[in-house]
């Protein structure tokens, strides 16, 4: 029993570790809740290639010597209304919409690398590197977390209603177009929180993960965003353990834990199903 | 009746235009996005306050792109609408849609009690959050429709008849003038239809306008004061025998 604890919080005595947890749970839970939303209104292609357009604002901001986090937010923040404005009221079907400004932008962050000459710097952009946030970085992140879960809390009245029925919202005046707007601008912010954690090719896992496995468990909204917070804060502690004993990629590392929960919960609500087969389903439609 | 601080349209209030009709349409033209054909051509309508008005008309007759017009889902082309002597959208709260069920994404995760009360929220607007008046009309919408016991099921676990129902209770939490129903009785169980036809009837009994979308022939001369018949787009003749009714076509908008 001593060594297990001893197993649990020998990394602790480390900063960088303590950053590094703090900094997961914090990415985890803001990544987890919006995620919500992007399993549900089918948005998990744009989480994806949100995370790889601002790809060339990071390595602009570096090339520049400014803030890799402002770069990746102004990045985000153009991707994101570029996509919302090619595929306004459905003048391109958004995926193309998506497609055209993912590649665009990923590759234009892979001309700008090529021309730093210097592949090896960018290594913690496409993966990761939780190990390394500071504690200028911590404060960052945490702002970025706390300021994208109030938004969503003080409009989760209008996100939930364009969600399932945007024609009732905009016979009320409420623009479902503005609102998805918004929920982009939120998207891009956690992202590029999300990127120091576990980089640009994998941050779509915290977003959508988490949430899915959730999806599975319930059919309440407000419990789902709780279960998808506590599998990606989990996840990320339980990645940081495993990068530390096992000296693997922790980014890596916190994405296969989500996997793993997602495989649990699929497991879980299969042999919840199971003897409940030849009853009856109260309220089956007719 | 309380008004929302931030309103999600432009204005919060408008005060109906004295002696107007409830809505009044004048040779409008519609046309769907990216489509060739006009949906609606030259239509005129002219409903007085208090009265209960049937579209009829096969599919593609134009029924829903009239109420989607009304209830500022769409944009005429030409021609005007006039809501309580006011353009559409000036005073949403007036106004309540009731969309074909499919608009709905039903495996959305929230219950029926939850998906009646975003009839309230043209009341709230932005950052306001529902209140204990707004549960009360919930709860009796819900009590109305005889949807009490389902109050906390999954949307998508509700019948089509349950479904439709918590559409039309939805519809009435909003204590909106005039309601805009489209279909509310299309392929929905006995019970349904005899609860939502009861409904309508009260709605009329307090004052309420009420325009409704609908196949069924049989009723009509039973459930409305008048009709306006429509064929691709335009509006027809009734058939020899049909029930006519208050007059609400081009006649009756042209006369005043």
């Amino acid at each position: 029993m001593g060594s297990l604890i001893e197993l649990l919080t020998k990394p602790l005595q480390y900063a960088f570790m303590q950053t590094g947890f703090v900094a997961a749970v914090l990415i985890g839970v803001s990544c987890a809740v919006l995620g919500v939303y992007v399993v549900l209104r089918s948005m998990a292609f744009i989480g994806d290639a949100l995370a790889h357009t601002v790809l060339p604002g990071l390595v602009a901001a570096y090339m520049l010597g400014l803030n890799l986090l402002l770069g990746a937010v102004v990045a985000g923040f153009i991707t994101s209304l570029g996509i919302g404005w090619l595929s306004r009221r459905e003048t391109l079907r958004e995926d193309t919409a998506i497609g055209i400004c993912f590649t665009g932008m990923f590759a234009l962050g892979i001309l700008l690398m090529s021309l730093t000459n210097s592949f090896r710097d960018f290594s913690h952009m496409l993966f990761g590197n939780i190990l390394g946030v500071t504690r200028a970085d911590l404060l960052l992140i945490g702002g970025l977390a706390g300021f994208v879960v109030l938004l969503l809390a003080m409009f989760h009245k209008e996100l939930e209603l364009t969600s399932f029925d945007p024609t009732q919202a905009r016979s009320i005046g409420l623009s479902a177009d503005r609102v998805r707007y918004g929920l982009l601008l939120l998207l891009a912010l956690t992202v590029v929180a999300g990127i120091q954690a576990v980089g640009v090719v994998l941050i779509s896992a915290l977003l959508i993960t988490p949430a899915a496995a959730a999806s599975l468990l319930t059919t309440s909204l407000p419990r789902m965003m709780l279960i998808a917070s506590v599998v990606a804060a989990l996840s990320g502690i339980a990645g940081l353990y495993a990068s530390y004993y096992l000296n693997v990629s922790s980014g890596a590392a916190i994405v296969l834990a989500c996997t793993a929960f997602f495989v649990m919960a699929s497991v879980l609500r299969a042999a919840r199903r199971r003897p409940m087969k030849d009853a009856p389903i109260a309220g089956k439609p007719q | 009746m309380k008004h929302p601080l931030f309103p999600y349209g432009h204005r919060r209030h408008a005060d109906p235009v004295p002696g107007a009709p409830a809505l009044s349409v004048r040779s409008v033209s519609a046309w769907h996005p990216g489509t060739e054909e006009p949906a609606l051509s030259e239509v005129s309508l002219r409903v007085p306050a208090g009265a209960r008005v049937a579209l009829v008309g096969p599919n593609g007759a134009g029924k829903s792109t009239l109420l989607k017009l009304v209830a500022g889902l769409l944009q005429e082309e030409s021609g005007e609408v006039r809501v309580f002597g006011n353009p559409v959208g000036a005073c949403h709260h007036r106004v309540a849609y009731l969309p074909q069920r499919g608009e709905v994404d039903w495996r959305f995760p929230i219950n029926l009690r939850k998906l009646v009360m975003t009839g309230r929220y043209v009341h709230l607007g932005w950052l306001r959050r529902p209140g204990a008046r707004d549960r009360a009309a919930v709860d009796h919408a819900i009590e109305r429709l005889g949807l009490r016991p389902l109050e906390r099921r999954q949307i998508g676990q509700l019948s089509g008849g349950q479904q439709q129902r918590a559409l039309l209770a939805r519809a009435l939490v909003g204590e909106a003038d005039l309601l805009l129903l489209d279909e509310p009785l299309n392929a929905v169980d006995a019970e349904t239809r005899a609860i939502i036809s009861e409904v309508l009837s009260g709605l009329q009994r307090t004052g309420k306008t009420i325009m409704v979308a609908t196949h069924d022939l049989d009723s009509l001369a039973s459930e409305f004061d008048g009709a306006l018949y429509l064929r691709d787009g335009r509006e027809a003749e009734p058939e020899p025998g049909a029930f006519v009714g208050l007059r609400v076509g081009r006649e009756a908008a042209w006369a005043h």
